[in-house]
């Protein structure tokens, strides 16, 4: 246990009553990654489960690396095989790992001092929240995006998105689908179009940076192959591509519990109904896309897995989740075919169900208060 | 036998230390204690004075705001000490016995011939009256109340409970007579039964038998009377714990308050984790010393089920309502990454995080330790896992915090007791304390609507 005693010495001037009480959090945050604190229960229940809230978010994250190693992959694959130049797997990999670990570092590092300033202000621990948004920041960002832009995207979503409304637990959007939508809506160019899409893309003539579902929303054919398609080998943002990959992370979190299952089925369910009822009407090339391709292009199995699913902004009922799941399903297939200025709905779909995510619920828990009081008048009726 | 409810939610934690169905006698010890925070919400009036001598089933004090009902000493001897905390709260009454039991006998006429009226009084005379807990709110029960019924639990479902057939063992006919003076106070009176009960709970008579099938908490009476007959606003029920009813029986064929209680030592550090013929308010030290409790380091001695209980300490003593003492190692230490899921076995979690749920069978030996640090409420369906009710756990528990009385009324704060979130205490993330914020908040509703 040497290096316990070293970390309590190190926290001495930290603890209660010392110099240093209020910056604790930060400290906090190091220590109690190192070791599980040894505090024990005090009242209520004597035992505790084994997990708690940063189990949990490395669960997530654990369940995200599938996805952004063939992420990392893939950029470096479409670079490689766009611009002709014979490459190893691990030449695409570290290719894509010099454009993304950047991006990440950039994320973690704006986000977290960012949560751990406002851990300091407002006296409370550091949340592990964050673990999981400063990885899905860069995942579903385009890859050639400016790291000055992720920074600023990652500002806004965690304060204006999280901290605004009261910090962890309290948000009513998902902050890295708000750092998406910001940079969005903030910086067009480099966040849509048919430039972006590819590593060096809008340098370089030869790449064609344009995603399936943008070269839809254009009227053209599609290039790429059912199997492709899922497999994840076609343009988009960085880790979204694979649905392979994404429902590995999708089992890994059914599985543990972490993830909700009922969002995910009933994601898909609508999504699927929804554009399947598109087939039969047929009226244009995005509505007679095949509606089983609508499930694995673009960012809808990734959104509807690893965004859709976050505890705090998704519905938090349990018949809310399934009627959550589906609309976020059915918007994300009505933004794609009705709206050809946005051939991506699945962000706009989430960030839309996310605020009316607390209406669902509202709805929810006065049917539970309204079968009591319904209750209760029928006692009182038969009791007179 | 087929089951008349089936409850799916829940939970069962696999413990270590399990009690072997072998009752002992401990040695003797004569100290006692008797604590007046057993009684949830009672402020107590001494009516004895340190020194003063006392017989077994004498009243040692009573409630201020309902001075009926008394609480009498479990052995005859001296009040040796009444000791005190901040603001002179009492917090024990110590009595050391003499080693006589000389009980006060009460007069008794058949039980078919007293009205309601003389079995509440002789309830309440005797000391018994305090068995009988009240919901809504979780408190002794208010004898001026009329209750839509009183509900008995038949089996215990929370990890290591004491087994109530085992405990009710050759007591049919007390626990029937008991039966018989509780049906004169409430209109109908509910047993429920384990669905695959096989006890003479099933054949006892003047009770309306449910059988119920389901892991913990199924056992709750609270959570059984949310299925079989809710509470709605301005109804109270009362509730009994099934060894007492048998003592109230007992009461009414003898005229003498019985104190005498079943322990189960159960526990992970427990060598020799049994039962134990003790009475209440014993010391728990020479059964702590017979059950061998093994462990490095300290441990923790709960009066009551891991769950729901109260720590005591060594020096402690059995608890009013408590036929369980679990003995926990204290969890105050560091694990080095604790926190890595899918590393190693030996945690259990609900959520499959830990290889645990490769092994099924296995028990584990939980200790104290919270796992984790409080953290604000995140996930979320946890709860509703394991609350088998048709409750919004986090959102009642969210306005109960808000102290928002109409909603918190309209999301069923009538139908629920502490004890039935102690599971949700355990499956936090977030590690809150859904327990303390239940107590406090029917504090609140006592207060306000009273």
């Amino acid at each position: 246990m040497k290096l316990r005693e070293r970390i309590d010495a190190i926290k001495k001037p930290f603890g209660k009553g010392q110099k240093f009480e209020r910056f604790a959090p930060a400290v906090n945050a190091f220590d109690t990654f190192l070791f599980v604190p040894n505090h024990t229960t005090r009242k209520g229940a004597h035992i505790r489960d084994g997990v708690d809230l940063k189990r949990t978010m490395v669960t997530v994250i654990i369940a995200l690396l599938p996805a952004f190693i063939y992420g990392v992959y893939n950029t470096g694959y479409q670079y490689f095989i766009q611009s002709g130049i014979a490459f190893t797997f691990w030449d695409a990999l570290l290719h894509g790992a010099l454009k993304i670990m950047p991006m990440v570092a950039v994320s973690y590092g704006v986000g977290l001092a960012i949560e751990f300033a406002f851990a300091v202000y407002r006296g409370h621990e550091v949340n592990e929240g964050y673990l999981v948004t400063g990885l899905l920041v860069p995942m579903i960002m385009p890859v050639d995006i400016p790291l000055w832009m992720v920074g600023l995207s990652v500002a806004f979503a965690v304060l204006i998105a999280k901290e605004a409304f009261g910090g962890t637990g309290m948000n009513i959007l998902n902050p890295a689908l708000t750092a998406r939508a910001f940079a969005f809506f903030a910086y067009p160019t480099y966040m849509s179009g048919n430039k972006v899409w590819v590593s060096e893309a809008s340098n370089v003539d030869g790449i064609s940076g344009e995603t399936i579902l943008g070269s839809l929303a254009a009227g053209n054919d599609v290039r790429y192959s059912m199997f492709d398609m899922f497999m994840g080998a076609i343009p988009g943002s960085i880790a979204e591509t694979s649905t392979l990959w994404v429902l590995v992370g999708a089992a890994i979190l059914i599985f543990t519990g972490v993830g909700s299952w009922r969002i995910m089925v009933g994601g898909v369910l609508g999504a699927a109904a929804t554009a399947f009822l598109f087939n039969l009407w047929g009226a244009n090339t995005l509505m007679s896309f095949n509606w089983i391709n609508q499930l694995i292009v673009g960012g809808f199995a990734f959104g509807i897995v690893f965004m859709a699913t976050d505890p705090v902004s998704a519905a938090q009922t349990t018949k809310g989740k399934w009627i959550y799941g589906i609309l976020v399903g059915l918007f994300c297939i009505l933004i794609r075919v009705f709206n050809p200025a946005y051939p991506e709905g699945v962000m706009l779909a989430i960030l839309l169900m996310n605020v009316f995510a607390p209406t669902i619920d509202h709805y929810m828990v006065e049917g539970n208060i309204k079968r009591r009081k319904k209750r209760l008048n029928a006692s009182l009726t038969a009791a007179s | 036998m087929s089951a008349d409810i089936t409850l799916k939610k829940g939970l069962s934690i696999p413990l270590n230390g399990e009690a072997t169905r072998k009752i002992i006698a401990p040695k003797t010890f004569n100290n006692f204690i008797i604590y007046p925070d057993d009684f949830h919400g009672v402020v107590p009036k001494m009516l004895l004075k340190e020194g003063e001598k006392v017989s077994l089933g004498q009243p040692v004090f009573f409630s201020k705001v309902s001075p009926e009902i008394q609480f009498v000493s479990p052995v005859s001897g001296v009040l040796l000490k009444i000791v005190r905390g901040a603001k002179r709260r009492i917090l024990e009454i110590q009595i050391e016995s003499d080693g006589k039991d000389n009980a006060i006998k009460h007069k008794m006429t058949k039980l078919d011939k007293l009205s309601d009226v003389d079995v509440k009084a002789h309830l309440l005379a005797s000391g018994c009256w305090p068995f009988i807990k009240q919901r809504p709110y979780d408190v002794v029960a208010n004898p001026n109340n009329a209750p839509k019924g009183i509900f008995i639990s038949g089996f215990n479902t929370a990890p290591l409970a004491a087994d109530v057939a085992f405990v009710l063992d050759s007591q049919q006919e007390d626990f029937q007579n008991g039966i018989h003076a509780l049906a004169k106070l409430a209109p109908k009176v509910h047993l429920s039964v384990s669905a695959d009960d096989t006890s003479f709970l099933s054949d006892v008579k003047g009770v309306k038998i449910h059988r119920i099938k389901g892991i913990h908490p199924a056992g709750n009476v609270g959570v059984q009377i949310h299925h079989i007959d809710p509470i709605n606003a301005g109804e109270t029920a009362w509730v009994v714990n099934p060894e007492d009813v048998a003592r109230i029986g007992r009461f009414f064929a003898s005229g003498t308050f019985d104190p005498s209680r079943k322990v189960a030592v159960v526990g992970p550090v427990v060598g020799k984790p049994q039962y134990f013929q003790t009475r209440i308010g014993a010391a728990v030290e020479p059964l702590l010393k017979e059950a061998s409790i093994s462990a490095n380091g300290q441990v923790r001695i709960v009066n009551g089920d891991v769950l729901t209980g109260v720590a005591t300490h060594a020096d402690g003593s059995i608890g009013f309502y408590n036929n369980t003492l679990s003995v926990l190692r204290e969890g105050n230490r560091y694990r080095m990454f604790g926190w890595l899921p899918f590393v190693g076995s030996k945690i259990f979690s609900m959520s499959r995080t830990s290889l645990s749920w490769l092994l099924p069978n296995r028990k584990y030996a939980l200790d104290t330790n919270m796992n984790g640090e409080e953290r604000a409420l995140v996930v979320t369906g946890e709860m509703e896992r394991v609350l088998p009710m048709d409750i919004f756990p986090m959102q009642l528990l969210k306005e109960c915090m808000a102290q928002n009385i109409e909603k918190m009324e309209g999301l069923g704060i009538y139908e629920v007791a502490p004890e039935d979130f102690a599971l949700v205490d355990y499956a936090s993330t977030s590690k809150i304390e859904a327990q303390a914020i239940i107590r406090d908040a029917l504090d609140l509703m006592i207060k306000e609507v009273g």
